[in-house]
C-alpha cells in the first residue's frame, strides 16, 4: 500500500515535470526566437526600403514590408553601373590575392612553430606573439605606409594589413601541432624533405583549421574600408565598403549644403538607390557566412580553447 | 609505434652516415629540415618585422616636432611638450573618459547577456532549430561597419526612420537622434550587443557542452530544478572562462572599436560628447586636423597604457588559471 502511493505520488511528480519542461522549453524558444529576429531586423528594414519607391520611403518612412514594391533603386544602379562594377572587381581582386596570399604565409609561418624539434622554436614564437602585447597603433603605421612604403593610392595597400594576422597564426599552430606525428614521422623515413612533407601531408590534414581561418580572412578583406579611408584617394581604386561610406557621406554633406546654401556636389544617388548598393555590397558575404558558417562556427570554439 | 618508427628512423641515419655526403649525416639531416623550417617562416617574419616592429619605432614621433620632409628621425625632439599640449585640451581627457567608461559598460552587459543566450541555447542544444539561432545570431558579426551604419540610419533617421515612426504614431514627438549626444551611449551599447553577442555567447555554449552530462542527471534525480542547476552546475564550471575573458577584454579597454564609433555615429561632431574616443580622436588629429605630433602623442600615450594594462592583466590570469588549461596570453 506505501509503496503505492509512493508510485502515484513519483508518476504524478513526472507528469509535472514533463508538463513545466515542456512550458520551459517553449519559452525558452520563444525567447531564442526574439533574439534572432532582433539580429534580422535591420537587416530586413533596409532589404525593403531599397524595394521601395523614393517618395513613398520619404513619405512613409522605413518599414518591415515594402509599402509599394519596386525596383526602381535597382534599375538606377544598373542603368549607370560603372562605379559599382570598379568597386566589385576591385574587393574581388583584392579578397581572392590577398586570402591566398595571407592564408599561404600564415601556414608557412604556423606549421614550423609547431614543430616540437625545431631549434629556432622558442626565439622565433616569441617574435611573432610579443607583438600581441604591444601595439604601435595608427600614426606609425600611417607614417611607414605612406613616407617609407609609399603604396597610398596603390592596390598593395589594400593587400598587405591583413597578410599575418597573429591570433589566426596562434589557431593554426595548434592544429598543426595536434596532427598526428607518426604520419609525418613515415614520411620522413620515406625519405620525404621537410617541404615537402608540409605540402603533401601536413596542408590536407589541417583543411579545416585553414578554411575557417581563410573564411575569416577572406571576410576581412570583403569588410574593410578603413584601409581605403586612410590611404586611398583614387576613385577607381574604392574597394566595396569604401565606396558605401563615400556615397553616405557625400550625401550627408549635400543634406548640410542644401540648409546652409547651394554647392552642387555631383550627382547623389537617392535613399533608396544607397540602401540597395549596401544590399548588393552585403549579399555575397552573405551567402558566403551561410554555407560556411559550419566552419566559422568551428573557428570560434578553436579560438576560445586555443 | 612511436618507437618502433625512431628505431628505424635511426637505423636509417646510422645506413646513410656511411656515405658521408654532408647532407645525409645525422647532424646536416637535422641542420637541413630547420633551415627550410626557417625559410618557411621568413616572408611572415619580414612582414611582422616591418609592420609589428618598425612601427615601434615610429613611436618616437610623439616626442618630436615632427615634419614630413624631414622625417621620423631627422625632426626636431621636443621632449614632452606634446604631452603637455594634448592633456591640456579637454577633448583627450574626454576621450579618454569616453573609451574606457563605454567599454566597461560594454563588457558588463555582454558578459550578463551572452551568458543568457549562451544559456538559452545549452537548454535545447539538442533541438534542430539551435542551428538557426546560432547562424542568426552570427550574422552581426559578418556585416561591415558601413552597412551597419546604414541599418542604424533606417531606425534612427529623423524624418522617417522606424523608431521615430513609430514614437510619433503613439503620439510622442519625434527626436533628433543624431543631433542629441545623452542617447548615443545606449544605442552604441546596443549595436555592439548586437554585433558581438554571436561570438561571445558561442564560446560560452561550447564551454557549457564540455561539462559532463552525468552532473546533470544526477541532479534531476536529486530534484533540482533548472536555476539550481544553472547556479550550482554550469555556472561554477564555466565561470573561469567567464573571468578569463572578461579579464583579456579589460586588458584591451584603451582601445575603442574603430568602426563602431565612426560610422554608426556617422562622425556627427554635435554627438563627440559622448561617442568621442581615442580611436576616432587620434584618426582626426592625424587626417583632418592633420597635427601628426600630436596624433602621435595621443597614440603612444593609448599604446603604452594598454601595454601595461595587457601585462597586468595576463599576469593575474596567470596567477588564476590551472595547470592543466593554459588560459593566459603568453
Amino acid at each position: 500500500m506505501a509503496i503505492n502511493t509512493k508510485k502515484i505520488r513519483e508518476a504524478r511528480r513526472l507528469n509535472n515535470d514533463r508538463l513545466l519542461s515542456f512550458i520551459g522549453r517553449f519559452s525558452i524558444h520563444i525567447a531564442l526566437i526574439i533574439f534572432s529576429l532582433c539580429c534580422l531586423i535591420p537587416l530586413i528594414l533596409v532589404i525593403s526600403a531599397s524595394f521601395t519607391d523614393e517618395i513613398t520611403l520619404t513619405r512613409e518612412g522605413y518599414h518591415l514590408l515594402p509599402a509599394e514594391f519596386s525596383t526602381e533603386a535597382y534599375e538606377l544602379i544598373f542603368d549607370n553601373p560603372t562605379a559599382i562594377v570598379r568597386a566589385y572587381g576591385v574587393t574581388i581582386f583584392t579578397t581572392l590575392v590577398g586570402t591566398t596570399i595571407a592564408l599561404s604565409l600564415m601556414a608557412l609561418l604556423a606549421y614550423p612553430l609547431s614543430r616540437p624539434d625545431f631549434v629556432l622554436r622558442k626565439p622565433l614564437s616569441f617574435f611573432v606573439f610579443f607583438t600581441m602585447l604591444f601595439n604601435g597603433g595608427l600614426v606609425p603605421y600611417y607614417i611607414l605606409m605612406t613616407q617609407y612604403l609609399h603604396v597610398q593610392d596603390t592596390v598593395f595597400a589594400l593587400l598587405l594589413p591583413y597578410f599575418v594576422v597573429v591570433f589566426y597564426v596562434l589557431i593554426l599552430r595548434t592544429y598543426f601541432a595536434a596532427l598526428p606525428s607518426e604520419l609525418i614521422d613515415a614520411a620522413r623515413v620515406d625519405g620525404a624533405g621537410e617541404f615537402r612533407i608540409f605540402i603533401s601531408i601536413a596542408l590536407p590534414l589541417a583543411k579545416p583549421a585553414l578554411a575557417t581561418i581563410g573564411l575569416f580572412t577572406a571576410l576581412n578583406y570583403w569588410n574593410d574600408w578603413t584601409t581605403a579611408l586612410y590611404f586611398i584617394r583614387d576613385a577607381d581604386l574604392y574597394p566595396l565598403q569604401y565606396l558605401l561610406y563615400i556615397i553616405q557621406s557625400n550625401a550627408q554633406a549635400m543634406q548640410l549644403q542644401s540648409t546652409v546654401g547651394t554647392i552642387n556636389m555631383g550627382p547623389v544617388p537617392t535613399q533608396t538607390a544607397r540602401m540597395a548598393m549596401a544590399v548588393l555590397a552585403t549579399g555575397p558575404a552573405a551567402i558566403f557566412f551561410l554555407f560556411f558558417q559550419k566552419y566559422l562556427i568551428r573557428g570560434v570554439t578553436l579560438g576560445a580553447f586555443k | 609505434m612511436d618507437t618502433l618508427v625512431q628505431q628505424e628512423t635511426k637505423s636509417l641515419i646510422t645506413q646513410t652516415t656511411t656515405k658521408k655526403r654532408p647532407w645525409q649525416t645525422a647532424k646536416g639531416h637535422i641542420f637541413r629540415r630547420n633551415m627550410v623550417w626557417f625559410l618557411m617562416t621568413l616572408p611572415a617574419l619580414i612582414w611582422l618585422f616591418v609592420f609589428k616592429y618598425l612601427t615601434l619605432f615610429g613611436t618616437w614621433i610623439a616626442f618630436t616636432d615632427y615634419k614630413v620632409r624631414r622625417g621620423v628621425f631627422g625632426s626636431e625632439f621636443v621632449g614632452l611638450e606634446n604631452f603637455r599640449f594634448l592633456f591640456a585640451t579637454d577633448t583627450a581627457i574626454r576621450a579618454t573618459r569616453n573609451t574606457v567608461v563605454l567599454n566597461i559598460m560594454f563588457i558588463i552587459m555582454g558578459v550578463i547577456v551572452s551568458l543568457f543566450v549562451a544559456w538559452l541555447l545549452f537548454e535545447v542544444y539538442t533541438s534542430i532549430a539551435t542551428k538557426f539561432y546560432q547562424t542568426m545570431l552570427l550574422l552581426p558579426q559578418f556585416i561591415s561597419w558601413v552597412v551597419v551604419s546604414y541599418f542604424v540610419y533606417a531606425l534612427l533617421a529623423t524624418d522617417n526612420g522606424l523608431i521615430n515612426f513609430t514614437i510619433e504614431s503613439f503620439g510622442f514627438d519625434k527626436i533628433s537622434w543624431y543631433t542629441s549626444a545623452e542617447y548615443w551611449p545606449f544605442i552604441l551599447l546596443l549595436v555592439s550587443l548586437w554585433k558581438g553577442i554571436g561570438i561571445s555567447s558561442l564560446i560560452y555554449l561550447s564551454g557549457m557542452i564540455a561539462i559532463d552530462t552525468q552532473l546533470y542527471e544526477a541532479a534531476r534525480i536529486d530534484g533540482a530544478n533548472k536555476w539550481q542547476q544553472f547556479s550550482k552546475i554550469t555556472f561554477p564550471i564555466i565561470l573561469p572562462l567567464v573571468v578569463i575573458n572578461v579579464l583579456l577584454s579589460l586588458a584591451y579597454i584603451m582601445n575603442a572599436d574603430f568602426g563602431l564609433f565612426f560610422q554608426v555615429t556617422r562622425n556627427q561632431p554635435l554627438l563627440y560628447e559622448t561617442t568621442d574616443v581615442l580611436d576616432t580622436y587620434i584618426f582626426r588629429s592625424l587626417t583632418v586636423t592633420r597635427n601628426v605630433s600630436m596624433a602621435a602623442a595621443a597614440q603612444f600615450y593609448q599604446s603604452i597604457v594598454g601595454f601595461g594594462l595587457v601585462l597586468f592583466f595576463n599576469w593575474v590570469v596567470q596567477r588564476i588559471e590551472r595547470e592543466d588549461e593554459p588560459l593566459a596570453l603568453f
